[in-house]
């Protein structure tokens, strides 16, 4: 084959001239340095590469290089605490070779070859694997088992074995001989195209909530595990706030980060705390069930487009293991933008805002690849995707937020006003919503209490009749409204401040148990339920103001410690005490 | 052009230097369109290499490739192409990308645009040359920035505390006081290790007299020695402009991290540059995004805005102060709102605050500092630093309310702990905000905050616990009644 040479370049986008033989998504490499490119385009006359990095000092004449492969990730032990740009290539290895700053042509290993695992083989001479099977475990980290399983595509008759012991990433650990008799020799680690879903037994339904801790989220709007979730907001509504947030607390196993067009310090900022936070559940490092991906904004456009699909790839291949995930993708305006702009540079026509017309069923593909299910294994495993939003001047009518809307079934609205009042988490809640309320409500009332779903309702249904009483209010002041509907507004502002309210910084407040969560629902309601009956017996509410209650309540997040639920039945004897003395 | 050049009709000639390299002069252009010319007929040209136009005249363009295409490039010319013809030309490629020379005697002087000298006081004599477009910092090799830069007025060091290697705009309307609030924070900036900074003066199409101004507040508070400025003022092409904080930046680097020092970056105004941009994109015939800007808008800004930082292993920082006019202003508008997404905060300033006489006109409830949570507090400024502008952000934030409902029914009407609020409002923007040009220390500036807070009542206060306003509020309330 004639050797295939650059024709043309333009920013991030390099073509070749004639016939070239190459394939369609195929990784090539390209110029003196080695630049790593994708084909996204073939026609008679011309090939089209999107190159993963910075184009400047490309000249025309240079070769390009097949590979014969599609854009792979490697998969294998290695991944966790690790920290990828966004073509997984490890930043701490690039800094090694490279100082400080990322110059072009890296070409480090995704996985470091040098390091011994301690394996332990589970198969044996003789057996049968089916595709996906676990043949073989080593401890990843001090938290998670790594499971090497046998590629989706492989089966077959176990021939050969190696003895438990050390072993690095590429050597031989077992062989199988497939249908066909031909021979093949797995490692622990195997390649995946990034753009195509890994394959599973079944879909299932999602029935289990992500525990978050955050109480806007999981008592007002839970996502399922195996769900997927939209955070859209303006700048500085703490979007990364939020998402951090969750990669700290959630309760899946192991957390994908992806920070895509984002800013450099706060990939920073959260390998830093992850480093720093202990994992309640396992007692050890959050870093060790954690791998961060970071395309920040000012590194290379195409590898930013790469970087989600990189990302939920690694999420698909450790609940493969039958481990549940959850990948965080911040944010998937910049995605969306990185497609706008190569399809800018293509000269497509431009659809919606000049994004492609293809960018629904680019959001749809990568939405879809969230979901609860039955691994190859046998195992049951999940990857939830929460993906913020950028919305352009905060109009949540822009392309991505809409399209997002439609193939995610939970979205946390953030609120500028709210974030400007530094309330935080700024999860609106007259606008976001969650359609797995329903599929949960079973899981809420046998793992945390019965009458859980019935105060969430009721706690909807206060913060519903402020929103309309609050219409009221801007126009004529709150003097006027009648006795009850005063302590719906009072009650809706304890509510707000002392239960939807929550502070990341605060060492009790930053991670709330689902108990603690259902009791101080229980003791605003009682406290609601009391002051409306004194009320009906025409007690002015200023008079049950004047007790503090409200006040008190308010505080318990603070005062009542997640370990000493107990004190919260004290309450209601405090509630019942002073209201009676109120009432005299 | 020291050895002869011998030059024959359209052909490219060959021309060898001392060192043998060969160097290929082109003669003619195929063709002329606003600041891009192209050039058909040479082969293998880099991408963004730069590019050097020999006028018959004697004088010197310099110019960058945009596009390449087989033999035919499209250069971008940065002096503007007027004066060139398709025949007066003579072309070389450098085959390099736009270097520029530095050497710690840079500090004091004045440059182009470009980031050559213009003070009449000769060359830099070059210690590094360097690529002014960069390269992406190494996430891995960040410091998370943790010191906070004292700037002496109070609604940014309580509120939107300004942190050593942040990137902090200062989103204005023309007219409005933003040039006298940079200039207030460069002569009061400090740190508290004692550092010393050094600036990085950028001006992209600003007026002859704001640069004087500058200028003037630079040698009146005697630091023009450690200051460097780069010119690219409204009448300078508007292409150069496009170089001129990639240069600057450069500067800032080169002396950040090869000189160990903290620099202070301020670009005004990005809103020129992002209009330099939409032209230079729109001549080259690409397919506009948002109010006709180009959609690599966001990548572009935050090639300029992410050099902020400080490295492991480097003493020395970069911290930017970008300054830009909203159009309209409208903070939707694509330069703030996408510079929003990649600066760490904003401080906006306000047109009725400014209108009302208030120095700085800063509007308190948009502005925010995304870095200060990790450098405020204890052991960094006071352990009262943090709930005190939660809570004074969450109760101004009230007044806004309170305000909008005595708008409506008459401040007379107001329930008497909306008029509380009311009067809370009217102290907190002309003592705490409209400071004047003062130099207010941190203590100074809490203290007053608490004294604001002592006029409201304490159950009022949902953002501090017992403790702090124990420790705060009350020995404030005492000092009011008393």
């Amino acid at each position: 084959m004639a050797e295939n040479k650059i024709y043309s370049i333009n920013g991030p986008v390099v073509t070749v001239k004639g016939r070239t033989g190459l394939a369609m998504m195929e990784m090539v490499y390209v110029g003196e340095n080695r630049l790593v490119g994708e084909v996204i385009r073939l026609d008679d006359d011309a090939t089209t590469i999107q190159v993963y990095e910075e184009t400047g000092g490309l000249s025309v004449g240079q070769t390009v290089e097949s590979t014969g492969g599609p854009m792979c990730v490697t998969l294998g032990p290695g991944i966790l605490r690790n920290i990828y740009d966004g073509i997984q290539r490890p930043l701490p290895a690039i800094e090694a070779d490279m100082g400080s700053f990322i110059q072009r042509g890296a070409h480090q290993a995704a996985l470091d070859a040098t390091a011994k695992w301690q394996v332990h083989l589970l198969a044996k001479p003789g057996d049968t694997l089916a595709p996906g099977a676990v043949f073989a475990t080593c401890p990843e980290t001090p938290a998670i088992t790594h499971k090497a399983m046998v590629p989706p595509t492989l089966s077959g008759k176990v021939t050969w074995v190696a003895q438990d012991g050390e072993y690095t990433v590429t050597e031989p650990i077992l062989k199988l001989a497939d249908a066909a008799g031909a021979e093949h020799t797995l490692t622990l680690c195997q390649k995946w195209p990034i753009r195509t879903p890994r394959p599973v037994q079944k879909r299932m339904a999602a029935t289990r909530p992500l525990i978050t801790g955050q109480r806007v989220i999981d008592t007002m709007f839970p996502l399922a595990k195996g769900g997927a979730a939209a955070i859209p907001g303006g700048f500085g509504t703490g979007k990364t706030m939020t998402q951090h947030q969750l990669a700290k607390w959630c309760d899946a196993d192991i957390i994908i980060y992806v920070g895509c067009g984002e800013r450099g310090n706060e990939m920073t900022q959260a390998l830093q705390e992850f480093s720093e936070l202990t994992d309640p559940r396992t007692g050890k490092s959050l870093m060790d069930r954690t791998v961060l991906i970071a395309n920040t904004s000012n590194m290379p456009v195409a590898a930013r487009e790469a970087s989600i699909y990189t990302g939920i790839t690694l999420a698909e291949y450790y609940r493969d293991m039958g481990y549940h995930t959850a990948m965080m993708a911040d944010s998937t305006s910049r995605w969306a933008e990185a497609l706008r702009e190569i399809s800018g540079r293509l000269e497509e026509m431009p659809a919606d805002e000049g994004y492609p017309a293809y960018l629904p069923s680019r959001l749809a593909e990568f939405y879809e690849r969230a979901g609860y299910v039955q691994a190859l294994c046998g195992a049951e495993g999940s990857v939830s995707v929460i993906g913020a939003v950028s919305p352009p001047g905060n109009d949540f009518s822009e392309p991505v937020t809409q399209n997002t809307k439609r193939f995610t079934r939970c979205f946390w609205a953030l609120d500028k006003s709210l974030a400007y009042a530094r309330h935080y988490p700024a999860i609106n809640w007259n606008d976001s919503y969650s359609e797995y309320l329903g599929e949960l409500g079973d899981w809420y009332y046998d793992h945390v209490g019965q009458d859980f779903m019935a105060c969430r309702e009721r706690i909807a249904g206060l913060l519903l009749q402020e929103s309309s009483l609050m219409q009221i209010v801007k126009l004529i002041g709150s003097d006027v409204l009648p006795d009850d509907q005063k302590l719906v507004i009072e009650t809706a502002r304890v509510i707000r401040v002392g239960f939807l309210q929550q502070n990341a910084f605060h060492p009790e407040d930053t991670f709330v148990p689902m108990a603690k969560q259902l009791k101080m629902m229980e003791v605003i309601l009682y406290l609601y339920d009391q002051c409306a009956a004194l009320v009906a017996k025409q007690v002015p509410v200023s008079k049950l103001l004047k007790t503090g209650l409200f006040d008190k309540i308010v505080k318990i997040k603070y005062d009542v410690p997640n370990d000493k639920l107990e004190m919260l039945d004290g309450y209601r004897d405090d509630i019942d005490r002073q209201l009676a003395a109120a009432a005299q | 052009m020291a050895t002869g050049t011998i030059l024959t009709a359209s052909l490219p000639l060959r021309r060898s230097k001392g060192d043998n390299a060969v160097i290929l002069e082109h003669i003619g252009l195929s063709q002329i369109n606003g600041s891009l010319v192209v050039l058909d007929g040479v082969p293998e040209v880099s991408f963004d290499e730069m590019v050097e136009l020999h006028l018959d005249n004697g004088t010197t363009r310099v110019g960058r490739v945009v596009l390449v295409e087989g033999e035919h490039c499209v250069i971008q010319v940065f002096e503007g192409t007027r004066g060139l013809s398709l025949a007066n030309t003579r072309t070389v490629l450098t085959g390099h990308p736009m270097m520029m020379d530095l050497s710690p005697e840079i500090l004091g002087r004045i440059l182009d645009g470009l980031g050559r000298p213009i003070d009449g006081l000769g060359d830099i004599y070059p210690v590094a040359r360097r690529d002014v477009n960069g390269a992406p910092i190494n996430p891995v090799s960040r410091v998370y920035p943790r010191n906070y830069i004292h700037t002496g007025i109070s609604s940014i060091d309580c509120l939107a505390t300004l942190i050593r290697g942040q990137k902090l705009p200062i989103f204005s309307g023309s007219g409005m006081k933003h040039n006298e609030l940079a200039v207030q924070i460069v002569k009061q900036a400090s740190v508290s290790d004692g550092s010393d900074f050094a600036i990085v003066f950028a001006a992209m199409g600003v007026k002859n007299d704001v640069a004087e101004y500058f200028r003037d507040s630079f040698e009146s508070a005697d630091a023009m020695d450690r200051v460097v400025m780069l010119l690219n003022l409204a009448n300078d092409p508007i292409i150069e402009r496009i170089i001129t904080p990639r240069a600057a930046l450069t500067v800032a680097e080169y002396l950040a991290f090869d000189l160990g020092k903290n620099v202070l970056v301020i670009l005004t105004d990005m809103t020129s540059y992002a209009e330099a941009l939409r032209e230079f994109s729109s001549s080259k015939g690409e397919i506009p995004g948002r109010k006709g800007f180009p959609g690599y808008l966001y990548s572009d800004l935050a090639g300029l805005y992410e050099r902020a930082g400080i490295l492991k292993g480097h003493s020395g920082s970069v911290t930017q102060i970008p300054i830009l006019t909203m159009p309209g202003d409208d903070i939707t508008h694509p330069i703030p709102d996408l510079t929003g997404y990649i600066t760490e905060g904003q401080i906006v300033l306000d047109r009725g605050m400014d209108a009302a006489g208030a120095y700085p006109p800063v509007s308190v409830l948009p502005s925010l500092s995304r870095l200060m949570k990790d450098g405020i507090g204890d052991g960094y400024t006071r352990a009262d630093h943090v709930p005190l502008s939660n809570q004074l952000f969450a109760s101004y934030a009230k007044v806004q309310d309170a305000k909008a409902l005595a708008s409506v029914i008459g401040e007379e009407e107001l329930s008497p702990s909306d008029k509380l609020l009311m009067a809370f409002g009217r102290a907190f923007e002309q003592t705490f905000v409209g400071q004047g040009n003062v130099d207010r220390t941190m203590d100074e500036t809490l203290d007053l905050g608490w004294q604001l807070l002592a006029t409201l009542p304490r159950a009022e206060l949902d953002r501090c616990d017992d403790e702090i306003l124990d420790a705060y509020y009350e020995p404030a309330k005492a000092k009011l009644k008393g």
